[in-house]
């Protein structure tokens, strides 16, 4: 085999050039590199040929003309974007709706988790299990449907609210209600998938914990408080570090479907905000400004969050 | 061990039953109202006002309607069309990708994780990507929706880290026999991960089966799209206007209420379906995504 005629170069240790390595590798690993090539290749086109086209950011784009061909207008854009009076309402909205999913929607499966891990029958824990899973499998848009149906003014909820002599509001058309609606049925479709994680951790608790302690006589509080609580710390605060690190790249999706002129106050995002002046309005240059405003806000905050993440527990997620 | 049980415990356990139980009910019961009044008369549902705790006067119109909709049938065959062909094009470039990553010995490795993490920090955003699309022509294409979604970056690494635990030993043995670096990944590498592929096609499979934004922006044919896209027109489109209008009257009557659970009930079924076999799979899931890559 010709690989064996490589040998003795190894044996004499003599490190061998640069090109020495590449003609080696080529000769050992022909088909590897030609897996590597579309693979590379996708990324190439998918991934960096966009970060290329960011540069539209800097140009007034004209798809007559084509990216390359395009003017530049230096950092007009960005000035258009931080003196109207969207740039404060979009980045406000998109920390505001963050901020109380930090508060509400993170919190929530931990403590989901922990009423599961006190459950003692096991067919019960699995059936409220199967159930809180269910509706993260479900569609953003059938989500979005049926939150738009119970809401509206005949829907269920206002049914209720009318039942107990409560009066019917529009809601998704209120301005107040949106952030509520949005966070809570982010909730509700997301806590029992988002307790998994933390249920996966409470089981990796060692045992023996407890009975040690039991021993020494503390009862389920104290064995809460000593145990199961220190035990899934850890998770805890990776996850709360992560979230943080994603504080300012909320999706669109979900607001874009719920949405509408009369909620833009309090709804509209900066991903929305991306969406509706780029691809509705065909501003492409402006809004791949904003884009990239995000993008570069989000690469900060994430790097720190894994630095942070790093320092407090040595682990991070790459 | 006699573990005593206080009357704190008991209550407790009570406590934590009756809040668990209201879960379940609080999460599940939308859903049953969707069954039940897809499968209610339109009148009475419209007449109706309040839970529903069976069907108001059994009716299958609403579905009959449902499936004599061009538009849903052609929405189907779309969307099978995209989760078919679409989830088979992500595995095996995830897979080849992933299989490059987890080979130490192979000399351009670095350089090209390094290309491949960077892109989870850093990209071009949604304008750049939609322009991309457009120049290359794939507008009004299914393909739009399947060529540039072909690798989720996170989904390699998860891959390439359950390949690194199968012994490398394997792969040289193989090379030895003669097997090439294909072969060694199609028929030897991935049956042994079968359970790590079976959760890839589930993230894959359902997040082609519900996604629609691509679909909104890449397709003006309605002929060519997706069911979720359909959806959103019966849906939320539609409701929209008329929550601008207002009245009850109104917003009942404009599209037959049932038919519109009876879309939600089509477009959900399969995942309803195919749930209960995946579940299994779904803890190990979020676990090996959740390992260090």
């Amino acid at each position: 085999m010709p690989e064996l005629k490589m040998q003795p170069q190894h044996l004499i240790y003599k490190k061998p050039s640069l090109i020495q390595a590449i003609k080696k590798d080529y000769k050992k690993n022909k088909w590897l590199i030609l897996m590597a090539l579309p693979v590379v290749a996708w990324y190439i086109l998918f991934h960096y040929v966009p970060m290329y086209g960011v540069i539209i950011a800097f140009k007034q784009f004209s798809p007559i003309k084509g990216i390359w061909d395009s003017a530049w207008v230096g950092l007009r854009h960005f000035q258009d974007f931080f003196n109207s009076i969207s740039a404060w309402r979009v980045i406000r909205n998109t920390l505001l709706i963050n901020f109380y999913q930090l508060l509400f929607a993170f919190p929530a499966p931990i403590i989901l988790a922990l009423l599961l891990n006190e459950v003692k029958s096991k067919y019960f824990k699995k059936t409220i299990q199967t159930v809180t899973y269910l509706p993260h499998f479900v569609s953003t848009v059938v989500i979005c449907g049926m939150i738009i149906d119970f809401f509206a003014k005949s829907g269920l909820i206002n049914d209720i609210v009318a039942y107990f002599g409560g009066s019917r509001t529009i809601f998704l058309v209120e301005a107040g209600w949106f952030r509520t609606i949005y966070v809570g049925t982010g909730i509700w479709q997301g806590v029992g998938w988002g307790s998994i994680i933390y249920l996966a951790s409470l089981t990796a608790i060692d045992t023996e914990l407890y009975e040690a302690v039991t021993i020494d006589g503390a009862g389920r509080w104290k064995q809460f408080v000593h145990i199961t609580l220190p035990g899934i710390a850890p998770t805890i605060v990776i996850l709360l570090i992560m979230n943080i690190g994603h504080m300012m790249s909320e999706g669109y999706e979900k607001v874009i479907l719920l949405y509408n002129p009369s909620t833009y106050e309090t709804a509209d995002i900066i991903s929305s905000y991306v969406y509706r002046r780029g691809l509705v309005e065909a501003n492409y240059s402006f809004s791949a400004a904003v884009g990239l405003f995000n993008s570069i806000v989000n690469l900060t905050l994430i790097v720190t969050a894994n630095y942070v993440s790093r320092k407090v527990n040595e682990t991070s997620l790459w | 061990m006699v573990v005593r049980k206080t009357v704190g415990d008991y209550v407790f356990d009570s406590l934590n039953v009756i809040i668990l139980a209201a879960l379940a009910v609080i999460t599940a019961y939308p859903f049953i109202y969707v069954v039940f009044a897809s499968l209610s008369s339109a009148d009475e549902l419209t007449a109706h006002s309040g839970l529903l705790l069976k069907p108001l006067n059994f009716s299958l119109e609403a579905y009959k309607a449902v499936l004599e909709n061009p538009i849903i049938y052609s929405g189907y065959m779309n969307t099978l069309f995209i989760v078919v062909v679409g989830t088979t094009y992500n595995i095996i470039m995830t897979s080849m990708g992933a299989f490059v990553l987890s080979r130490k010995d192979f000399f351009w490795r670095k350089l090209i994780t390094i290309m491949i993490v960077f892109t989870m920090f850093f990209g071009g955003g949604l304008i750049p990507n939609f322009l991309l699309v457009k120049n290359l022509g794939l507008m009004d294409s299914l393909w739009a929706l399947i060529i540039p979604g072909a690798i989720g970056t996170w989904n390699l690494i998860i891959m390439r880290t359950a390949f690194q635990g199968i012994p490398s030993g394997l792969v040289e043995s193989a090379h030895i026999d003669g097997a090439n670096d294909f072969v060694i990944l199609f028929r030897i590498i991935l049956p042994l991960a079968l359970p790590t592929i079976a959760v890839m096609v589930l993230y894959y499979g359902v997040g082609h089966w519900n996604s629609w934004f691509g679909a909104m922006i890449y397709l003006r044919d309605r002929e060519l799209w997706p069911l979720q896209l359909v959806l959103r027109e019966i849906l939320i489109s539609n409701s929209t206007d008329e929550m601008m209008s207002g009245t009850v009257a109104q917003d009942r009557a404009a599209i037959g209420e049932t038919i519109k659970y009876a879309t939600i009930m089509v477009a959900t079924l399969p995942i309803l379906l195919v749930y209960p076999f995946l579940q299994k799979y779904f803890v190990k899931g979020v676990m090996v995504g959740a390992l260090k890559g």
